[in-house]
């Protein structure tokens, strides 16, 4: 395998999780709700990942676990900001605090075990293309999944019925409630994705990316997947763009120390965020795409008069 | 196309003793409503008589706290607007319950049951658009439609659902004359088809016009059932109002004097995707003058209000001046230590501040302009509470502000006296400028005479008054010379005199715009 093989392939692990993690938070915020716990179900995912595959001996487990831990962490933000209409922000801000929290209390007793890599499917045929195939094809189940579900969220968003209503909801929830769409039930469904999702990509941190579990380990991803959703505009397949290039510049700062390059480790690691704010100044310039595409009612509370 | 199954002789809706509760206060009290097979029945009334709060019962977004519906006979329990649509009932909303960034088929596709693909809707909302002279194209992004266009899209939804009575609520309140005369040709046509309209509305020539029935309400509760056709304007608004209405008087409006307010080639760009720009706008306001502006919703009023008033300075100093100063980059501040006084649309949130008592409220409106007289300590710039108290009374006397206590919060009026109150902060200063964007709009109509008798009398005084306003019946009251903003463009201004209603509505259909009539002219 090429040097550039390699490098690319560490690009490809270190963007899945964002674009995983991004789509979830899109399809929750095209609902009208800002979830900023991103980064703590992504961490919650992680542990849970960890734990149910160490016990059980298998990743695919501990993929389920990851899901289903992230799906639930995020109702807790659902109950407070949907039915007890708490602020979105602040919550958001405090399910991340408290994920942080409970993920490194669970994973305790499991810091520093060896942990089981979740294997890769290698596609017959299309894994002996040249280049190609090794990238694409000899790929683990959650690479698989990220493309599968991008595709599935933009036919559910602009082809499907219930999706119309979803972004009806984001765009004027007072409007969807008078033509009874169900708003609260809606966003409900639309958080729980988002957790899901998040979930799902804190999984692919201790099963793919580095197999163990390290407290803090998802490591700012959480909030860089919440500035990729402004970067997409809320449009799926911008997401794998923008995540892939945020994993390039995250990984960047290993292949320079690699190489020997002489930047600080510490400017290196700080790219990411950079780009992040250099990526919402490009946006903030057109606002004319950024306003159509932002969901009108995002982060805005929902009490039917009754 | 006649509906089907009208076979009952009853009438089609039937309400007895209606009655919801918010609170303690009734916002509809026993309510008794009749209407029936194929008649266009009125509701009429006061912004806050309880019309809204009726309708919403009637189409399930409210659930009534007493009294009874029957619905052909039956009487039913209307749960959600699902089960009004079933029934055979469809809304038209006022604020339009549109998705601005949907298609115009996604708007509709969402009122529907949902196994019917986007394409289908799509060729039958056109099909049926067509046949009620709506014409509509359902790939447009709602956004990029006008308003008369968005209440299509309300329309042909209800319609779609094959409705046994539509109930619409203010539709002209946002259309040109000549929108609405199209807008009433397709409701005969729906009163032909044997379905039955209820038509909510205060422009008592319009009920006049086309319904059958009225019921007429105030405070939440009947006045009267009535004729429209045998009753006279006065009478009709006696019912609604409770008394009759004192009538303002521009006689004896002074001669003009210098020009006060300029904008010379002022010319903006939309600061969002769904704002207006302003092009090449000139107008001139001379001492003793008042110039409406009147136009439909959404053609760059609160643009051209925004850049006269300083809210959003403009690039080129001199396309606005004050008292023949150039002042286009100055700040709103600076605009009415000049001389100007300005009255936005918005009371809440934008003219007041809801929360704050009205004191407080006229302490952050003047602080800077009448620093003299409100602030005190030099440099600490300390309130004089003493002051801001007797201009506060001062101010409610004048303008004769009902309120609850010597100093409630903004919020705790009614629409009506906190636009007075808005109005008389300004005029407290005797401004040389006034520049006022939909003085009574939701005004009830004693608080909006007393604001136009008020703006005329700046007038007579010498000042020069500047309208924004919707309402042709305010600007036939107020104005003296009269220009109609379309699309972000100003018409040359007419004396009010002059100019007819007709005029004023062709005017408002964008003679400088795209009208439907332009293409057929270049096609040959």
């Amino acid at each position: 395998m090429g040097i550039v093989e390699a490098i690319l392939l560490s690009v490809i692990t270190a963007a899945t999780p964002l674009v995983i993690a991004a789509l979830g938070e899109l399809v929750t915020e095209r609902s009208g709700v800002l979830n900023l716990g991103v980064e703590g179900m992504m961490v919650m995912g992680a542990v849970c990942a960890f734990v149910a595959t160490q016990i059980t001996g298998s990743p695919y487990l501990g993929i389920l676990a990851g899901i289903v831990c992230g799906a639930v962490f995020s109702q807790l933000f659902a109950f407070l900001t949907l039915t007890l209409v708490a602020n979105q922000v602040a919550t958001g801000l405090a399910l991340t605090l408290l994920g942080l929290g409970v993920s490194g209390m669970l994973g305790e007793s499991f810091l520093g075990m060896q942990g089981i890599k979740l294997q890769p499917i290698v596609i017959p045929v299309l894994a002996d293309i040249p280049f190609i195939g090794p990238l694409l094809f000899r790929q683990d189940i959650i690479f698989y999944l990220s493309i599968a579900l991008v595709a599935g969220v933009h036919w559910f968003l602009f082809r499907s019925r219930v999706g119309l209503k979803l972004r009806a909801v984001g765009d004027s929830h007072a409007s969807a409630h008078a033509l009874g769409v169900n708003v609260i039930r809606t966003r409900y469904l639309a958080v729980m994705f988002g957790g899901a999702c998040a979930g799902l990509a804190g999984a692919q941190l201790s099963l793919v990316y580095t197999p163990q579990w390290v407290e803090n380990m998802s490591a700012g991803r959480g909030w860089i997947a919440l500035a990729l959703v402004v970067f997409s505009s809320w449009r799926p397949w911008r997401l794998i763009a923008g995540g892939y290039l945020f994993g390039a510049v995250s990984i960047s700062q290993l292949h320079a120390q690699a190489f020997g390059i002489g930047i600080p480790s510490q400017f290196l690691s700080s790219l990411p965020y950079l780009a992040t704010i250099v990526v919402l100044i490009l946006i903030s310039h057109n606002r004319r795409t950024t306003l159509i595409n932002t969901p009108a009612s995002l982060g805005k509370p929902f009490v039917p008069d009754r | 196309m006649p509906v089907e199954g009208a076979t009952a002789n009853g009438p089609l809706l039937a309400v007895s003793n209606l009655t919801k509760l918010f609170g303690s206060f009734a916002a509809c009290n026993e309510i008794n409503l009749q209407i029936d097979q194929g008649e266009i029945h009125a509701l009429l009334g006061e912004n806050g008589a309880g019309k809204s709060t009726l309708v919403k019962m009637l189409f399930g977004v409210l659930a009534p706290t007493g009294g009874e519906i029957v619905w052909q006979g039956r009487s039913v329990r209307i749960a959600s607007p699902a089960a009004a649509r079933k029934l055979g009932i469809g809304m038209v909303f006022q604020h339009f319950s549109l998705f601005e960034a949907l298609t115009v088929a996604e708007n509709i596709a969402l009122s529907m049951d949902g196994n019917i693909s986007l394409a289908k809707v799509a060729e039958e909302a056109s099909r049926l658009s067509h046949a009620y002279g709506l014409p509509l194209d359902p790939k447009a992004h709602v956004a990029d439609l006008s308003v008369g266009e968005r209440q299509r899209i309300e329309i042909v939804r209800a319609l779609l659902q094959n409705p046994r009575l539509i109930i619409l609520d203010e539709p002209t309140s946002v259309l040109t004359p000549q929108e609405a005369d199209r807008l009433f040709e397709t409701l005969n046509k729906l009163k032909a088809e044997g379905r039955s309209v209820l038509y909510i509305s205060h422009r008592l020539e319009e009920v006049q016009r086309i319904c059958d029935r009225a019921t007429v309400l105030r405070h939440g509760k009947v006045t009267g059932a009535c004729d429209p056709k045998v009753e006279t304007p006065a009478s009709l608004a006696r019912m609604m109002v409770g008394s009759d209405v004192a009538a303002v008087t521009a006689e004896g409006t002074s001669t003009k004097g210098d020009v006060q307010l300029e904008a010379r080639h002022l010319s903006v760009s939309a600061r969002t995707p769904f704002a207006v720009s302003l092009k090449n706008i000139c107008l001139k306001v001379r001492a003793g003058e008042v110039l409406a502006i009147a136009g439909v919703a959404g053609n760059g009023q609160g643009e051209l209000f925004d850049a006269l008033s300083g809210e959003y300075p403009v690039a080129d100093d001199a396309a606005v001046q004050i008292r023949q100063k150039p002042v286009g980059n100055r700040n709103i501040n600076a605009r009415r230590l000049m001389g100007a006084g300005f009255v936005p649309e918005e009371r809440h949130g934008h003219a007041a501040v809801s929360a704050m008592p009205l004191s407080d409220n006229l302490v952050l409106a003047r602080s800077r302009s009448d620093a003299k007289a409100f602030l005190g300590g030099c440099f600490l710039n300390i309130i004089r509470r003493d002051a801001v108290t007797t201009a506060t009374k001062r101010i409610s006397e004048a303008m004769d502000v009902r309120k609850s206590g010597e100093d409630p919060p903004a919020g705790s009026l009614s629409g009506g006296n906190l636009q007075k109150f808005i109005v008389g902060r300004e005029l407290d200063r005797q401004p040389a400028v006034l520049i006022v964007n939909q003085p009574t709009w939701g005004v009830d109509a004693g608080a909006a005479s007393r604001i136009r008798q008020a703006l005329v009398d700046l007038a007579k005084a010498g000042s020069a008054v500047l309208v924004i306003s919707q309402d042709l019946d305010e600007i036939f009251e107020v104005a003296t010379e009269i220009a109609v903003i379309s699309e972000g463009r100003l018409s040359d201004p007419y004396p009010a005199r002059e100019l007819s209603r007709e005029k004023i509505g062709l005017l408002m259909g964008g003679m400088y715009g795209k009208t439907e009539g332009t293409g057929a002219v270049h096609a040959h």
